[in-house]
């Protein structure tokens, strides 16, 4: 499962941003999920959960999906990603390098591949609540 | 806060050298030279990964004539293994596509196969990079802090002339060479190994142009029993084990 190796990622994170600001406690972790990558929400908080250091065991990750908007170099249309018009094997290759949307997405408008990937690529945190 | 790149260190934790196959100028052998260290280094017993990270023009996989890899998932992507590599590149992904890539792009690919990949346990991970020192290179010097740079020149003094940039670049940054390696040579000149002894690099070897290299593209076997394998083979022995 690809979501593992982000959960990780994730959880190495927290334990950085917890250090560098000397967070006694943690409390709450929001992570934002781009659409573009199609991570399975279930599948990455069942991975946080197994992932947890007893240090964060009573810590609350709230996992937010959020849209992915492209936009055209070429004619400078913006669009949002849509999964529903690829087949199957296309969007896994996306799923696992968001970049590839190159390879398979053209601008709807005047069909170039040179699009900028706005907002909504892949994973990231968004907010941690803590006390100092 | 992009938390791929705190995951990177521990990805790469598990290998014993990093080696980045570099040039300043594209079509000097670069694929083709990292290809066949990574298949020599293999031979000699090692274990060893291959990662293309050339994402705009990948050719590792032709070189080898691998076509319709599966790739495997255990809580990340575990690189296939072929021709006895460990072997990850975007053509896993992109197929037969173009993959017309920008800088943020090329950054961003680099970052989350580095971020997923699970390599495991290897002796060496050759990693065959993109021509120049744009986003690729930087990445790498920021985010691998073991890599160590081979490069690959020509006898030409245009291609000569952006190695210079190169190791002036990575001699800056502290960024260990191995050496250059001097491809595709048709004469006895010494003015290449003239001019990296100059720089304070170390000359690694001459490899003369061998044109049976054209005919065993796509076939590892016959490309392992060419004179070019056998040299890149000597320098692997030499230098690098």
């Amino acid at each position: 499962m690809h979501e593992w190796a982000l959960a990780e990622a994730i959880i190495t994170a927290v334990k950085q941003i917890v250090e560098k600001e000397k967070l006694r406690e943690l409390r709450e972790v929001t992570i934002k999920v781009g659409e573009l990558q199609q991570v399975e929400k279930d599948i990455l908080r069942f991975a946080l959960s197994q992932l947890n250091l007893a240090a964060f065991k009573n810590v609350q990750f709230h996992i937010e999906k959020a849209k992915t908007a492209l936009k055209c170099r070429a004619c400078g249309n913006t669009w949002l990603f849509s999964r529903n018009k690829l087949d199957e094997a296309t969007a896994e290759a996306i799923h696992f390098v968001p970049e590839v949307a190159h390879s398979y997405i053209r601008c709807p408008k005047c069909g170039s591949p040179d699009f900028e990937i706005c907002a909504g690529r892949g994973v990231w945190i968004e907010n941690i609540r803590g006390v100092r | 806060m992009d938390p791929r790149i705190t995951v990177i260190g521990e990805r790469l934790t598990r290998i014993g050298r990093i080696v980045a196959v570099s040039s300043g100028k594209g079509g000097v052998g670069k694929s083709l030279v990292a290809t066949t260290l990574a298949l020599a280094l293999s031979r000699k017993g090692c274990k060893v990964g291959l990662f293309d990270l050339d994402f705009t023009s990948p050719s590792t996989h032709l070189i080898m004539g691998i076509k319709n890899v599966q790739l495997k998932e255990d809580k990340g992507i575990v690189p296939p293994i072929v021709k006895s590599l460990a072997y990850m590149s975007l053509v896993h992904f992109s197929g037969d596509q173009p993959a017309p890539l920008r800088g943020v792009d090329i950054s961003n690919g680099l970052i989350e196969l580095l971020a997923v990949t699970k390599w495991g346990k290897l002796d060496f991970l050759v990693i065959d990079m993109p021509p120049g020192t744009s986003d690729a290179v930087l990445d790498l010097i920021r985010l691998v802090k073991r890599i160590e740079f081979l490069i690959v020149t020509t006898p030409s003094l245009l291609a000569f002339e952006t190695v210079k940039k190169q190791v002036s670049l990575l001699q800056d940054l502290k960024v260990p060479i191995i050496g250059v390696v001097e491809n595709m040579k048709t004469n006895n000149a010494k003015t290449i190994k003239q001019r990296t002894e100059k720089l304070g690099a170390t000359f690694l070897a001459d490899v003369p142009y061998d044109p049976k290299v054209e005919e065993a593209i796509g076939d590892v076997k016959k490309l392992l029993e060419t004179v070019f394998a056998q040299k890149i083979s000597e320098i692997a022995a030499s230098k690098i084990t």
